[in-house]
């Protein structure tokens, strides 16, 4: 026997699957070569990957300018760096360098913008701060509106020795933050009230009203409602009273909001097993503990996955703003290339706005995802 | 058994509920009605209280009420119409007919391409070619997490810096792209080619019986009679015979390049071209996952029993997953073609002449702010709902019938 084995081992022919079993060689022959027409696959993507990879570095890094010089005659900026490099197949980042505070910041007065860029962190802050599991707890609310507060506070100013400024001089980045935060904190309490509703027997004119509510609002767009907000809002209210832009906008987006929150919240809902809702009737509990103490804890967390999925696609839809003049991220953006030595070099911010929008978006998918995993693991369980 | 029933308490139990309401607290449906009154009559009151203010808003204002603007002459230029339309003569109302038409055709050929796309990507990021579904999944990634509206705007700027006319880029002879948007050359319309058409539709629908002809008989014996030579006939023979019989016309109108504009030859325009390449590509990366996530859900069972049977990888996605997975596919797609209809809207912020940015326009231009926007909203909900409607009967005809 033993020396059968040496034997075989030693023969080339018992050495050479080992290399074709695992190895780079043979992972490549598996997923990239597997058949005639994989090959050709691969090789036809590979070609393309390269050529365009290539192309794409070079336009950014190799050929591009990262600054330009000031011009002694005009004070101003010089870019004539910059339309060599575009004529030659170059990206102009300097159009950033010089104009990245407006693009973030908007029109906030140049010396204050720090009180903008705590903001930002703020926010940062209470969404990682959202994100971990220990600090679900009741207090978890208090946190939340203690920091918007701050916020509010950091962009008004006029207190603390801040100097006030106007909310139409507010823009950039925080006003997307803002925008979508504040409005999912606003209408998330609605969602419950809302889902309730609809689920609700014993009282049918209110499920009328909510299911009317949730499939108007579901069957028009966006936009519609931000005109609703931007020209016909003015014409509800009493003489004298005019609520600003950006408020008559975030009740649009609370409104919006509200409704796909509301049916992701009911399919919560619907998703608890019946016994639940038995068990705590057989308790004598009243309406609201009921759901209060029993049924809600348990439907939220299990939607909590699609809850932040829903959230990402608010975060982008307060780009829809823009249609109504309100200065978010994406405003800033497309005024900065307005200025006239930077107009030709529209797509270098375009691709800085979208990089800010996509790390946000897709960190939040990345966290929903792991939770999914997460929660379906316990379940298995 | 006598104890229970002379047990005073529980007689008083045992009565049968009371059929009419008692006019107390402790009752819930007395509860019921009085909520419901409240919170209606609150509604009412608050709605009441924002008809009032416009009312005397709109008074104060000098504002018009009503539709009668439709009938008046609209004076807005209209780029892109599907029905003739002439700013100096045509109404409102024929205004917005132009727009409903153009956000329709944007719905139309965004959900047809981005079927076709998505589905494609979706099989591919399944594919067992590592490259090929990696860098589906990096698509699907990077495109749905961009806004909408971005994606516009970035596609609108890069066509905008495309060469201007005098130096298009010829794609094909008589295909140039320029800075104002795509030029093909346009077949100059003849008899025979509604004649053409009309063989083509009478050969689909003989290619359709006899299909259905074949399904019979492969019920009945077994085995499928072959289709392919009466499709070829009705679809490719009679269309063409009947074409030739009338004179075999073939002329193209080709667009040619003058000064500053083309002439002649059918256009499309930068700001549709830009709309449509970021509807689909946005939409495109959720169509995916959803196919993605339907092929999924089909258990592997079956493609082993697919594959026990001899069936090739092709014939065994197209006549057994699919079709399976269609049952998933259905219910989250028909939600992307309703978001597709809702974000054509977007159209306003690049300036392609769809039905917001047209209603826009006229209530800048009346200052009838409520009429208009209750015009945008009738017209998107009608579109909503037609949509949810044939998604749903489209969905119980291929539901799984459980006998």
């Amino acid at each position: 026997m033993g020396t059968t084995t040496t034997t075989h081992a030693s023969t080339p022919a018992r050495a050479q699957p080992a290399l074709l079993v695992a190895g780079p060689i043979a992972w490549a022959r598996a997923n990239l070569f597997n058949s005639v027409w994989s090959s050709l696959v691969t090789l036809a993507l590979a070609y393309f990957l390269i050529k365009y990879a290539v192309s794409l570095v070079d336009w950014a890094f190799i050929k591009s300018v990262w600054t330009v010089p000031t011009d002694p005659a005009t004070g101003r900026l010089d870019p004539t760096a910059c339309r060599q490099a575009k004529a030659d197949g170059g990206a102009c980042w300097a159009v950033i360098w010089d104009r990245y505070r407006f693009i973030l910041f908007g029109r906030y007065p140049f010396d204050e913008q720090w009180r903008p860029a705590i903001v930002i962190v703020l926010f940062l802050g209470l969404f990682v701060v959202s994100a971990m599991r220990r600090f679900w707890r009741k207090e978890l609310a208090l946190i939340w509106v203690a920091t918007l507060t701050a916020i509010f506070v950091l962009m008004w100013g006029g207190v603390f020795g801040m100097r006030y400024v106007a909310q139409d001089e507010w823009g950039g980045l925080p006003i997307t933050l803002i925008l979508s935060t504040f409005g999912l904190a606003c209408a998330f309490p609605i969602a419950v009230l809302v889902a309730l509703g609809r689920r609700s027997t014993d009282l049918p004119a209110v499920k009328l009203l909510c299911v009317v509510y949730i499939e108007v609002i579901r069957g028009v767009p966006l936009i519609s409602l931000l005109f609703m907000a931007s020209v016909m809002f003015p014409l509800f209210m009493p003489e004298g009273l005019n609520p600003d832009k950006l408020l008559r906008a975030q009740v649009a987006i609370i409104l919006f909001a509200a409704v796909y929150l509301a049916e992701v919240i009911r399919g919560g809902l619907q998703a608890l097993p019946k016994g639940q809702y038995e068990a705590a009737d057989a308790l004598g509990l009243s309406y609201w503990r009921k759901m209060g103490l029993v049924i809600l804890p348990q439907a939220l967390r299990l939607v909590i996955p699609p809850l932040v999925n829903t959230f990402i696609g608010f975060f982008k839809d307060t780009s829809l703003v823009l249609i109504i003049g309100i200065f978010d991220l994406l405003t800033s953006g497309k005024i900065a290339v307005t200025e006239p030595i930077w107009q030709a070099f529209s797509t270098e911010v375009y691709i800085m706005l979208g990089l800010i929008y996509f790390c946000f978006c897709f960190s939040m998918a990345r966290y929903s995802r792991g939770l999914e995993r997460e929660f379906s693991k316990s379940v298995r369980r | 058994m006598s104890s229970t029933s002379t047990d005073p308490r529980m007689a008083g139990s045992r009565k049968a509920p009371s059929k009419g309401i008692s006019l107390s607290w402790s009752d819930p449906r007395f509860r019921a009605i009085v909520w419901q009154v409240l919170i209606v009559g609150l509604l009412a009151a608050g709605l009441w209280y924002l008809i009032s203010n416009t009312a005397a808003n709109l008074e104060q204002r000098r504002i018009a009420t009503g539709f009668d603007f439709l009938g008046t002459v609209a004076g807005i230029p209209i780029g892109e119409h599907l029905v003739p339309y002439d700013p100096a003569v045509n109404t409102y109302g024929r205004a917005v007919l132009v727009g409903i038409l153009n956000t329709l055709l944007v719905t139309v050929v965004g959900v047809v391409l981005i079927t076709v796309l998505g589905t494609a990507i979706g099989i591919a990021s399944l594919s067992g070619n590592w490259l090929l579904s990696r860098l589906c999944m990096v698509y699907v990634e990077v495109m749905r997490d961009i806004p909408l509206l971005l994606h516009l705007l970035f596609w609108y700027a890069i066509l905008l810096t495309l060469p201007t006319v005098r130096e298009a880029m010829m794609l094909a002879p008589g295909v140039f792209l320029s800075n104002s948007g795509l030029k093909v050359p346009l077949l100059v319309w003849e008899p025979a080619h509604s004649g053409f058409m009309l063989a083509l539709a009478a050969g689909a629908i003989a290619t359709w019986l006899a299909g259905r002809r074949a399904t019979r008989v492969q019920h009945a014996t077994g085995v499928r009679p072959a289709t392919w030579p009466v499709a070829l006939l009705a679809l490719l023979v009679l269309p063409v015979a009947v074409w030739a019989l009338m004179g075999a016309p073939f002329t193209l109108e080709m667009p040619t390049k003058g000064r500053f504009r083309f002439t002649g030859g059918g256009s499309i325009s930068p700001e549709f071209m830009a709309l449509m390449i970021g509807l689909v590509l946005y939409h495109a990366a959720f169509a995916a996952e959803i196919v993605r996530s339907g092929i999924l859900s089909v258990p592997s069972g079956q493609w082993e029993a697919g594959g026990a049977l001899g069936l090739k990888r092709g014939t065994l996605l197209r006549q057994i997953v699919l079709p399976q997975a269609l049952r998933v596919i259905i219910p989250p797609m028909t939600s992307t073609y309703l978001g597709i209809a809702k974000n054509s809207s977007l159209a306003v912020a690049i300036g392609y002449p769809d039905l917001v940015s047209i209603v826009n326009t006229m209530l800048n231009q009346t200052g009838q702010a409520i009429e208009g926007i209750a015009v945008i909203m009738a017209v998107y909900l009608t579109i909503s709902l037609s949509i949810s409607l044939f998604m749903n009967w489209y969905n119980a005809r291929i539901a799984l019938v459980e006998r």
